[in-house]
């Protein structure tokens, strides 16, 4: 696999607040990402370094090994979404269809109008009139008609509809599969997103906190629950994720048990339950302890 | 496909039981791992990943430039594989539990038979 960007201690600071920490990381190529965290985690602030929108105050970035700053070259090669884009006063969409090549090399006309047919965009109106989701749906059209080597989405779907947001998915997933390239969705979505996701970042509080295939992710946490002796003889040593307690009972979440631990959970009257990627990124990134009742 | 498991250990479930019930005969085509991808709405990769697991079982074989296929006698190794997973994730422990209520063996027989079953689900 080849890196398409690469960062090594990366830190980016507004005043005395740090919006990125210290960050290293790879993205591969033809991979899609999900680059999830909370509100103010710093994804935005990551994805504008990666474009050469802000200036790190320290580390080095790498995008199709170059700079991205100032640099033509990369750039051309970079789709970038955010959530809120302004356009020129009386731009129309088709004003900025129209245009989208001038900056795309491999924009697709025919696909950016099969788009705009799915979700039912009227191409005329003033960009101002558009409703909310119309104004992202002209955002997400011009993130996969651009067939970008590297796309980013950041939060693309705000007021999107249902439909719609299930239409992004599934022509996004059609697209890739006959146009491979690095995509990089950052949202808040995670249930709906996950299965689309190959690689999952998880950034909180300007850190990377999570690097991992999406599907390692997924099962590597699970929910053990019983009386209050029986968790704590069973988890013992073990690193708890988040725990939860009501009266005698309680409910833990650990990583990674093999065969040998259900066996002996099972035996000794625990219930295991699984673990969603949301609610494993909700566990690692929000306070480990919520006990109802006495605390103990 | 539920949230809790690697999708791709989904998949290849998947495709094992439509090979189990018959949807799939041997020797026949499956659909590609992007058809897999698209059907599912999951990443082509993960798609890939289920799939090139059966290839390492030997449940599915490729054909260099033409696609995947069922491998002959597929069927019938796969009814066993389940067959003794049905033995460990279901009949052991339900002959533990019966025995903590102290049920006998001859208990657990009649109760068995007594359960309604679809019809000719069983023979």
């Amino acid at each position: 696999m080849t890196a398409v960007v690469e960062v090594e201690g990366l830190s980016k600071r507004f005043g005395k607040f740090t919006a990125v920490n210290d960050v290293s990381f790879h993205i591969e190529e033809n991979t899609i990402y999900g680059l999830l965290g909370r509100n103010g985690a710093g994804k935005t602030t990551m994805m504008q370094l990666l474009t050469g929108q802000q200036f790190a105050n320290s580390g080095d970035i790498r995008v199709f090994g170059e700079s991205p700053v100032e640099n033509a070259a990369v750039l051309g090669n970079i789709c970038f979404i955010k959530e809120s884009q302004s356009y020129p006063e009386d731009f129309r969409p088709r004003h900025v269809f129209a245009s989208a090549p001038w900056f795309f090399q491999n924009w697709d006309a025919e696909f950016a109008d099969r788009l705009v047919a799915d979700f039912r965009l009227p191409l005329n109106r003033r960009i101002k009139k558009l409703s909310r989701g119309q104004l992202s749906a002209v955002g997400v059209i011009v993130g996969l008609a651009s067939r970008a080597p590297l796309t980013f989405f950041d939060e693309p779907y705000l007021g999107l509809d249902a439909v719609a947001r299930q239409i992004f998915y599934d022509r996004l997933l059609e697209d890739f599969a006959e146009h491979p390239r690095t995509v990089i969705l950052s949202t808040h979505l995670i249930d709906e997103v996950s299965a689309l996701l190959e690689h999952v970042l998880v950034i909180d509080e300007g850190r990377i906190i999570i690097d991992e295939n999406a599907d390692t992710l997924r099962g590597s946490a699970t929910t053990i629950s019983g009386t209050k002796s029986a968790v704590d003889a069973f988890v013992g040593r073990r690193a708890v994720l988040h725990r939860e307690g009501l009266g005698g009972l309680t409910s833990v979440t650990v990583e990674k048990l093999d065969a040998a631990d259900r066996t002996e959970a099972a035996a000794a009257g625990l219930e295991l339950g699984p673990v969603s990627l949301q609610q494993l990124i909700v566990r690692k990134t929000s306070i480990p302890e919520t006990e109802f009742g006495a605390q103990s | 496909m539920d949230d809790s498991r690697p999708i791709f250990l989904q998949i290849a479930e998947a495709i094992e039981n439509d090979i189990l019930a018959g949807n799939l005969a041997e020797e026949s085509q499956v659909p590609s791992t992007n058809e897999f991808a698209s059907f599912y709405r999951i990443n082509p990769a993960t798609a890939g990943k289920g799939v090139n697991l059966l290839v390492d079982d030997g449940i599915l074989y490729k054909k260099r430039g033409i696609g995947m296929f069922v491998a002959t006698g597929s069927q019938a190794r796969l009814a066993t594989k389940r067959r003794d997973q049905f033995e460990a994730e279901y009949v052991r422990p339900l002959v533990a539990e019966a025995a903590k209520l102290g049920l006998s063996q001859a208990q657990l027989v009649s109760m068995i038979q007594a359960t309604p079953t679809t019809e000719g689900a069983m023979e």
